[in-house]
Formats: C-alpha cells, structure tokens, sequence
C-alpha cells in the first residue's frame, strides 16, 4: 500500500477500514542468504538498502523484543553532519543526503525537520577551533555558518550570553541539521524492506553463533537454528554481550547516557542548540516538550538507568545557558546503553570469523548514521568490500594506530 | 550509587573519578615476544560484561586512593570494595 494525501482523503471517506498492518510476522525460515541480528534502526536500514539497492531478498531480521525497542526509540532524534575527521565527516554527509530524500525514497513519514543544529563557542580558541571544523565539513560538501554573538543575540534572545563563566562569543550552525520522528525511521525502514521480501522476526533472540573451522554458518535462537551464508551483527549497547557468544571481545565499553523531556510548551527553541562546554543540548518537539540531554554517567552500565549526580549536571547546564527553562517541569528521564568504543567512532567490518561481520560503536551518534550505516553496512555485506565512505570504520584499526579520534582522549571511552 | 570505601566508609560516587576495567591493573610484559600485541589488547580491548565487573575508581575528592570496585553493570549494586593497592599486591605486583 502506497501512502499518499489521497488515500488519506480516501480512507477518510470510507470508514478507516482499508489500513493495513504495516510489516507481515513470519515464522522463522530454516535457512536464509543473510540474517541480521538487531531489528533496530541500524538492522532494518541495512536490510531495507540490501533488498532496495542491492537486489537481495532472502534477509531475515531478527530481533529479541519489538523492533525499534533499542536506541531508535531512546535517543533526542537529533541529524547533524558537523564532524572534522576524514574518516567521519563524508560518511556523516552521506548520512544527512539519505536524510534528506528518506520520506521520498521509504514513502512514510519521518517528520524530518531541518531546523539547523548550533554549536555554542564561548572563547577564541574555541572559535578558531569551529572554525577549522567549518572548513572542514565544507571540504565535504556539507554546510555550516559562523555566528557571532551579535546575530546570535537577535535569534535566541533568551541565551544567557553574559554568564560569568562561558561568555557566548557566537556559534557554528549548520543549518541542514535537524529533527526526525525518531520511531517512525524504524517502522518506515521495517515497511521498506518487509514489501520487498525480508522477514522481521521479532520476539527472537539471539543465543548462540554455529562457528565451524573459522566460519559462521549460522545462529542459535529461541526460535530454533537458522542457517545463513551471512550474519550480521548490529545490536550497538549490546555489541559487548552479543559478540561474547561468537568468542570476541571488542574495543567497546557499555555505558548510560540519559535524556530529558519537559511537559510541552509553545514554540520557544527554533533549532537544536548545544553547549558542550556546559554538558547540555536541547531541541524542542513537534509536540512542545524540550527534549535535551548532556553527558554520559561515566561509568559501565547495561542498566537503561542513570543515577542523580547527572540529571544535576545537566539541569545546571540548562539554567546556565538558558535560564527561561527553569519553570519548565519535567515530565521524563530516560537511560540508553550505548557502544563506547576507544576512539568515540564506529566500527562497520568483517569480524575474524568468515561469514561474520560487524557494526556497532556508535557511542552516541548512532541515530544521524542511520541510514548511512544500513547504506554502508548493506554495501559490506552485499560485495564483501567496504563503501568508500566507511573504509576506516575497521575494528584493527588501534593495532595500526589509525584511530579516529575527533576529540583527542584516546582509549577512555567515557571521555569521548 | 555509594562506594562504601575501606578506609573513610560510606561515600557519594559523585566524589570518584572512573577509569574502567580492574585488568589494567595486569599492565603486559613490555620485554615480551608479543608485547605489541599485548599491549593493544591491554589498551583496547575489554570484557564489558553484562553483571559483575570489577573496576577502578579513584578518589579524587577524597583521600585520592584507588578502589577496585566490584559492581554488577545491570543493576548498579556495588558487592565489594578494595583499595587497588592490596589488589595488585596481592597479584605479586610490589606496589
């Protein structure tokens, strides 16, 4: 079934009664050319891009709750390709592109809301610091815009730009970044690839991968064995815990970053606004809330919780920077798990094991790489050979030292 | 979470700094055959379980000593507490 204004009209007129349930629920097939393992965001891209772009349909995505129940539906929905590295920055771009042409190309709709992203800079270095960043993301055919304080001043009236610690001397925009409606990307991309063949099989997890001389020839689940020429893991916040099963251990800690919504208000916040100096960032809804975060816990956690030292240090960022948010309440706090790895980027390879591949290390940009991620991922898979956006989001790449470390911390995931 | 330290007793986690995984207190044998390849796995590669993990917390608003804290990563619970040093001692580390 096709969407469009005129089905809706026509729908209307009818009663509601020729909606469709959006995905079939098969039973597992005893065999299948490739399964996926993780019905998240980043599973269902990778099998939508397979069967769309890459003409295979005998995928299988299995999942061990419902899909979309991990990160895709615990995140702050926020797109932005305003990265520096060489070995980043072009796959991000990609990322935002897809971004861009999603609702089209999966005909449901994400909400995509290019509202502009601004990164908040409060003292020279910072801004020659921005600026090198800028350039960097234009060398790449990204956008971004230096702000001074001034023109700052006449858009958010209601920043505290004279705060006596982190003066706001102006902002790096990009203005392509933005919003999406974070669950709607899972359920689009499941709908894409279930029309074409693949099944999504939910309420199915993973217990064990068949590995015979160095070969993985197929997993253990709680719905049977299923064989498969291909498997492919991409369960990021569980990578430490899935990929043990296979035997490996990997450059990735598991840790918590929470996130804040307020009850909703009127349009108060035009764009997403960061300030890292201070640990926070905020956008606000469609609904009204404002939805912001700040800062990891720190410390490894499988726990989908946080602890209060953090919801401090955050709501001390907010009413730093922008002190009308005090009367707002808050409605919820949330938790999610993410892949710390030891550089803060992301890995999408092969694993030791043939037939096994790998994606995960998103720490917690996993949500803008969405679509480029199940591209990229989809590529690896399909040819056996990385797309020439991802070549450096290889696991050996500390045995070389060719990290990709857009902060500079090196190995302290809790860091990055 | 509270750390019930060894020395000083109960105190806020807020006063600690993490560092991770207690195995880094195993630091390679620089003069090994493979030494490169221990140290990468020393430097990059970590368990990450899902249950107890024992790790390595300082003091740093404190008395500045570090703990290896055993501490289950799903629930947060924290089961036992040791100074780092009687730790590494007693793994025929000299300090």
């Amino acid at each position: 079934m096709r969407y469009s204004a005129f089905r809706i009209f026509r729908e209307g007129l009818t009663g509601n009664k020729g909606w469709k349930p959006v995905w079939r629920e098969p039973d597992p097939k005893p065999e299948y050319d490739i399964v996926i393992v993780g019905g998240g965001g980043h599973g269902l891209a990778t099998a939508y891009y397979l069967a769309k772009e890459f003409g295979m349909r005998n995928i299988a995505v299995l999942e061990k709750g419902w899909i979309g129940s991990g990160n895709i539906g615990r995140n702050t929905t926020i797109i932005r390709s305003n990265y520096m590295l060489p070995g980043n920055e072009p796959f991000y771009e990609m990322s935002l592109k897809l971004w861009e042409g999603l609702e089209q190309d999966f005909n449901y709709n994400a909400m995509i809301s290019q509202r502009s992203i601004l990164n908040l800079f409060h003292s020279d270095a910072q801004r020659d610091a921005f600026v090198r960043r800028g350039n960097a993301m234009m060398l790449a055919g990204a956008d971004a815009e230096l702000a001074d304080a001034d023109q700052l001043r006449s858009e958010l009236p209601f920043l505290d730009f004279d705060n006596a610690r982190f003066p706001i001397k102006g902002g790096l925009y990009q203005r392509r970044g933005g919003t999406v409606r974070h669950d709607a990307v899972a359920w689009g991309y499941a709908r894409g690839a279930d029309s074409r063949g693949v099944d999504i099989i939910q309420n199915c997890e993973v217990t064990g991968f068949d590995i015979e001389n160095g070969r993985c020839t197929g997993v253990q689940t709680s719905r049977g064995a299923i064989r498969a020429k291909k498997v492919a893991v991409c369960v990021a916040g569980s990578s430490g815990r899935v990929m043990e099963k296979a035997g490996m251990r990997l450059p990735i800690e598991s840790h918590v970053l929470q996130a804040f919504v307020t009850e909703g208000l009127k349009p108060v916040i035009p764009g997403v606004i960061t300030f890292g100096a201070g640990h926070f960032y905020v956008s606000q809804s469609d609904k009204g809330g404002l939805v912001f975060g700040g800062d990891l816990d720190g410390y490894n956690s499988y726990a989908q919780r946080g602890n209060l030292p953090v919801v401090e240090d955050v709501a001390e960022g907010g009413m730093a920077i922008m002190p009308m948010i005090g009367r707002a309440r808050l409605l919820r706090s949330w938790g999610g798990i993410m892949d710390m790895s030891m550089d803060g980027s992301p890995f999408i390879d092969k694993t030791g094991v043939e037939g096994l591949y790998f994606n995960g290390g998103w720490c917690y940009g996993g949500f803008k790489a969405t679509p480029a991620s199940g591209f990229c991922y989809a590529h690896l898979l399909a040819k056996d050979e990385p797309h020439p956006t991802a070549t450096q989001m290889r696991l050996d790449r500390f045995v070389a030292g060719n990290l990709i470390d857009e902060k500079g911390m090196g190995n302290q995931p809790n860091l990055h | 979470m509270i750390i019930n330290h060894p020395l000083l007793g109960p105190r806020d986690a807020a006063e600690f700094i993490y560092l991770g995984d207690a195995a880094l207190i195993d630091r390679p044998d620089w003069q090994a055959e493979d030494a490169m390849q221990q140290f990468h796995d020393y430097a990059y590669l970590r368990d990450n379980p899902a249950g107890p993990h024992q790790e390595l917390w300082y003091h740093e608003q404190g008395d500045r000593s570090w703990l290896v804290v055993t501490r289950d990563t799903t629930t947060h619970d924290i089961t036992d507490v040791q100074l780092a040093r009687d730790v590494a001692r007693s793994r025929g580390r000299d300090k």
